[in-house]
């Protein structure tokens, strides 16, 4: 595999990794608490399962992205591309369910009674709103570096048509 | 000389083939298809009302009716979108199946076939998840931002949600499988 190949490649994948790493670190750090008529309100991402989810995710997808920094590029990267393919989906899927309960702290659903949680904690909420772009960032990246591995395992089948 | 002839014969073999272990593709495209159908029209019809009673003035009770429809939640009006566009996929690829031999995209069709796939899947995967941390939510609540919980009062509402959910990983591991075939063979797409 020639060098025009797998440098795009490498390039993807160093800034997925970096931007998963970010978004872990954001989302592990915000923290706020208020005071609400005597009471102590403390908003950690420890308290949502949601949350929690999406850092593990980008925990994961952080090490194999790493761990496949240093794979030398040969012809088989059939493997590499199915393991990619569902790491993509596990991030994808962390991001989308976070952005969901985001949107609910955010603005809340009258219909089952829940109220919004950013009007007391705003500084949590702008902290997990980072930590979700970063990982939006990482989607992105992800995505390309899919679809242009995908190319090169179009290149590397010699199609005479 | 010989490269091409066998070139040539590995392309032969692939129509050959058709009938036999290269009709797997279109059968897990059709499981996929009834998968992310069911979870349409599961979650579309997801509706349940309960009356509650609040109050009791004098010696006659005062009842509340309040009602669950999926679409109080975006996460599962995402979720009934996504699938019916994963079942709109699932159709045109077995439609394609059928008239692939026809046309000849001179090896576009790998490409456009498995990044569609890909778009599916990512699409599929990210609604179901964002629905099941929702249906959790409501199942067990959040004392940290209290909010309670609501499948104690709308059980069955709950329950179909589940279902639905359920049938759409299902369709999204055969949407896989399917990918990963497609992307395993050497070009020799079976779509």
């Amino acid at each position: 595999m020639n060098k025009a190949q797998w440098i795009p490649i490498i390039v993807l994948r160093f800034i997925a990794m970096a931007s998963t790493f970010v978004a872990t670190l954001v989302m592990i750090t915000s923290h706020d608490s208020a005071k609400v008529l005597g009471m102590t309100f403390q908003a950690k991402y420890n308290n949502s399962p949601t949350l929690k989810y999406f850092v593990i995710v980008c925990v994961i997808t952080t090490v194999y992205s790493l761990a496949t920094l240093f794979v030398p590029p040969k012809k088989s990267w059939r493997p590499v591309l199915v393991l990619d393919l569902i790491i993509m989906s596990f991030l994808i899927s962390s991001f989308s369910a976070a952005v969901g309960v985001g949107q609910l702290g955010k603005e809340g659903n009258s219909h089952a009674g829940w109220l919004p949680i950013c009007g007391q904690v705003p500084k949590f909420c702008h902290h997990v709103s980072a930590a979700l772009i970063a990982g939006f960032v990482a989607v992105i990246f992800y995505v390309l570096l899919l679809l242009y591995s995908l190319n090169n395992v179009l290149d590397l089948v010699a199609f005479k048509a | 000389m010989g490269e091409e002839g066998q070139v040539k014969a590995l392309e032969g073999s692939s129509n050959i083939g058709r009938s036999g272990v290269m009709a797997t593709v279109p059968l897990l495209r059709v499981l996929a298809l009834f998968a992310t159908a069911a979870a349409t029209i599961v979650m579309a019809l997801n509706k349940e009302t309960h009356t509650f009673v609040v109050a009791t003035v004098g010696n006659t009770p005062v009842k509340l009716t309040l009602t669950a429809k999926f679409q109080h939640n975006p996460a599962n009006v995402m979720f009934v979108i996504a699938n019916g566009v994963a079942t709109l996929h699932s159709l045109l690829m077995l439609a394609l199946s059928f008239v692939s031999h026809t046309y000849d995209l001179k090896g576009l069709r790998f490409l456009i076939v498995a990044a569609l796939d890909m778009m599916t899947i990512a699409l599929v995967s990210g609604a179901a998840t964002a629905t099941v941390f929702m249906g959790e939510l409501a199942r067990h609540g959040n004392s940290h931002a209290r909010w309670n919980k609501i499948c104690d009062n709308f059980e069955r509402y709950c329950n179909q949600g589940s279902g639905a959910i359920i049938a759409s990983y299902i369709g999204i591991l055969f949407l896989m499988i399917v990918n990963m075939v497609n992307i395993s063979k050497r070009g020799r797409l079976s779509l």
